[in-house]
């Protein structure tokens, strides 16, 4: 690797020659503001509040996007730097709706940060005329203008990682706003609800919609029996909404929280992670001996779904029919867990706890109820909104004693566990399919080489003779580039995808990381492997076919994996929706 | 607001889609294709309502919302039809410190169509315009071709009152 030698704010530092200033910084130890700045993500060098001054330059540079050259000096801390960047951040609030007190990105906020940093202690240019502009049509989303920054990093998420692009810069000067073309609302657009927007925002201007309220409703409510069901990626963030590091597993903390928000009981969504792993294993190896409808393409996460309904239908025969693993505990819980506590199915109230913002579309599919004329999840909340739950307890989230899911839906394998991050899908189906095709256990239960945070990932296994070859995408660019291999004629077996890059670990509804943190950090890697460290450390079985529990349901009530019970619960359909909804051209 | 969406049914034919359609196969896949074909769309058809822009989006494979982003960024792309009758009012510099401003006002509020916009019945178009270089005439207004200038307020009334009557005569 090339280096070069820059001095920042006098004291020499050696960097790669093809870093930016920003980076360089870094190294000398020296954090420079950013607001617009997401690293190969955002890097426009729109907002000036990197600025610094490099000796020789005729005016102020963007820290963010300006190489490092051999010799350059750069001062970062100048009266000039910090007047131009107090100067730069005072406009921008000028324009900002600051109802900071009551916003839900309060201490949790960039532009909040960059004003005490700087040490803003007065508004010059306060407009103190700014409405709320709040746009509420997703389900999923919610946007409020009055306080975006125009920083486009929503936009250029949307476009570059997820490749739905249906927000962008409209009109010009004063009057840019971010928004749909037509200026149409959201709910109205071939939106995923991935929610990568809202956990790219700088401010409070994206956020999920709240559920919080129907839950309280129904814990309120004594003739509900509630109970709470938490994805794995959950239990490895939740702890960042009370200020402990990336990756610090609270899974026994998180439990305790439920029951102490009043949670008849306390359920794992792993379980219905381990049915998937059965039904999938079945889907896939009953494919291979037809060889129909491959690649079989895994259908666990609703913002892929949805992407595929709306931008590729021509692979929805290929989807597997499963429901995700929510849907699954959920139709499991109102058909069956319902029957055997003595509840009414439709006084069950199933709170389902996501890193998920398209999990909130997911509940209002149109598909087959488990049991006819109830949900199978009644209200699905994410990872941030059950962190507010939490705090509006008052609950010492840290001092918390460790406690564990109820056994009826709480016991659970290391393969459903790791079902929340890239490749953990594929990895547990191939723990079951390989051993179910082979009738020989695996030698090692890990799959290398289906790990790790690249977008795509590949690999060929040779079972009973035939090769399969798998293929593990996630973020929905990286997802329609390998589409278009398959559509040019290459050939896979399986393919996993998430929606979101990373996977789970990394929805759109986990806690906001500022982009200080994520431009230095890879937040996939850190959750990620928080969850393959969890599976292993606290989960005895390591096979979704070799859960007691598994074993058990499917002796009590689903019969065998694919059957008729599990076809009329635990299967679903998909249909091709309008690319352009309500665009009078959609022929 | 300029640039908002028309109410105006699309009347595009086959011929103009088949003359975009070429535009775009000649454009395709070139850096920087997207304004030339948002231009040439904007001469075949007039302006670019949705339905055109989303055959944009869809020939060149990009985003509807590039299209629309750009579309309502440049003043010269405009998203609405223009009128049988298209008034035109200077806004420059001379026009508009001699009072164009209340003439627009008076025309938008006489025709019930704000500046750059249509009236549902797809009759009347109202525009400000930048100079026209007729700072002599100021305030000056276009209607179709035929210029109006050293105007006070009151007296285009009557002139678009005689352009409605001749247009529906002409239909009749």
């Amino acid at each position: 690797m090339n280096t070069v030698k820059v001095k920042i704010n006098g004291m020499e530092i050696e960097c790669a020659s093809n870093a930016t200033v920003l980076e360089a910084a870094k190294i000398a130890g020296i954090e420079i503001p950013t607001l617009c700045y997401l690293k190969e993500i955002n890097a426009i060098g729109a907002c000036r509040i990197c600025m610094v001054e490099v000796k020789g330059a005729r005016t102020l540079v963007t820290a963010c996007v300006y190489p490092v050259t051999d010799g350059m000096e750069v001062f970062t801390n100048t009266p000039k730097v910090r007047e131009a960047r107090r100067m730069t951040l005072e406009l921008i609030l000028s324009n900002h709706r600051k109802d900071c007190l009551t916003c839900v990105r309060n201490l949790n906020c960039e532009l909040q940060k960059l004003a005490i940093d700087f040490g803003v202690d007065g508004l010059r240019f306060a407009d103190d005329n700014l409405q709320a502009a709040v746009e509420s049509s997703s389900v999923c989303l919610t946007r409020d203008n009055s306080k975006c920054v125009l920083c486009r990093r929503c936009t250029a998420v949307c476009k570059q990682n997820q490749d739905v692009a249906v927000i962008g810069p409209n009109n010009r000067g004063f009057a840019t706003h971010i928004g749909s073309p037509f200026e149409r609302d959201l709910g109205e657009m071939a939106c995923v609800g991935c929610g990568q927007c809202i956990v790219s925002c700088p401010t409070g201007a994206l956020t999920e919609r709240d559920d919080t309220a129907t839950v309280y409703e129904a814990l309120a409510d004594e003739t509900k029996h509630v109970v709470a069901i938490v994805a794995p990626a959950v239990r490895i963030a939740l702890g960042e909404c009370f200020g402990m590091p990336i990756g610090t597993n609270v899974e026994g903390k998180m439990v305790a929280a439920l029951r102490r928000l009043g949670f008849n009981e306390v359920f794992d969504v792993l379980v219905g992670a381990d049915i998937t792993v059965m039904e999938e294993g079945a889907e896939l190896i009953g494919r291979l001996q037809s060889g129909e409808n491959l690649p079989i393409i895994t259908s666990c996460s609703p913002g892929w779904v949805s992407y595929c309904e709306q931008y590729y239908p021509e692979f929805l025969p290929n989807l597997s029919t499963c429901k995700s693993p929510q849907q699954m505990t959920g139709a499991l819980l109102k058909v069956y867990y319902a029957k055997k506590i003595g509840v009414d199915p439709k006084n069950l109230v199933v709170v389902s706890v996501m890193p998920c913002t398209a999990k909130k579309e997911e509940i209002r599919r149109d598909h087959q109820q488990a049991v006819p004329g109830v949900n199978d999840v009644d209200v699905v909340i994410t990872t941030r909104e059950l962190g507010r739950m939490i705090s509006n307890a008052g609950l010492l989230f840290q001092s918390l004693p460790d406690e564990d899911f109820d056994p009826a839906f709480g016991i659970s394998t290391g393969a459903g566990y790791i079902f929340g991050t890239s490749g953990g899908v594929m990895e547990a189906a191939l723990r079951t399919v390989v051993e179910k095709v082979t009738g020989k256990p695996l030698e090692k239960v890990e799959f290398h080489e289906l790990r790790g945070t690249q977008g795509i990932k590949e690999a060929e296994y040779v079972l009973d003779g035939t090769t399969v070859k798998v293929a593990v995408v996630s973020g929905l660019k990286n997802t329609a580039a390998l589409l278009e291999r398959v559509k040019a004629g290459e050939q896979f077996h399986a393919i996993e995808v998430m929606g979101c890059p990373g996977g789970c670990v990394t929805g759109g509804g986990q806690p906001i990381q500022s982009g200080f943190t994520t431009n230095f950090n890879d937040l996939r890697a850190m959750r990620g492997s928080a969850l393959h460290k969890g599976a292993v450390e606290t989960r005895p079985v390591q096979k979704s076919h070799e859960s007691p529990l598994v074993l058990e349901i499917y002796k009590d009530v689903i019969g065998e994996p694919g059957g008729e019970n599990a076809h009329h619960w635990l299967h679903t359909e998909y249909k091709q929706r309008p690319k352009y909804p309500g665009f009078v051209s959609e022929k | 607001m300029p640039n908002k969406k028309t109410s105006v049914p699309f009347t595009g034919t086959a011929e103009q889609e088949a003359k975009l359609k070429a535009v775009i196969e000649a454009q395709k896949g070139q850096v920087g294709a997207t304004m030339p074909v948002m231009q040439a769309a904007q001469e075949i058809y007039g302006y670019l309502p949705e339905e055109v822009q989303i055959m944009i989006a869809e020939g060149l494979d990009i985003p509807l919302t590039e299209v629309y982003g750009i579309a309502s960024f440049y003043s010269q792309f405009t998203m609405n039809p223009k009128g049988k009758i298209n008034i035109a009012v200077c806004m420059g510099t001379a026009c508009y410190v001699r009072g164009a401003g209340d003439i627009l006002d008076d025309i938008s509020q006489k025709v019930c169509c704000k500046s750059g916009e249509i009236t549902d019945d797809g009759k009347i178009s109202v525009e400000a315009t930048r100079c026209i270089g007729a700072c002599g005439l100021a305030p000056v207004l276009t209607i179709n071709d035929d210029v109006y200038g050293k105007l006070n307020r009151g007296e285009i009334e009557p002139v678009i009152d005689r352009y409605i009557e001749e247009e529906a005569k002409g239909k009749a």
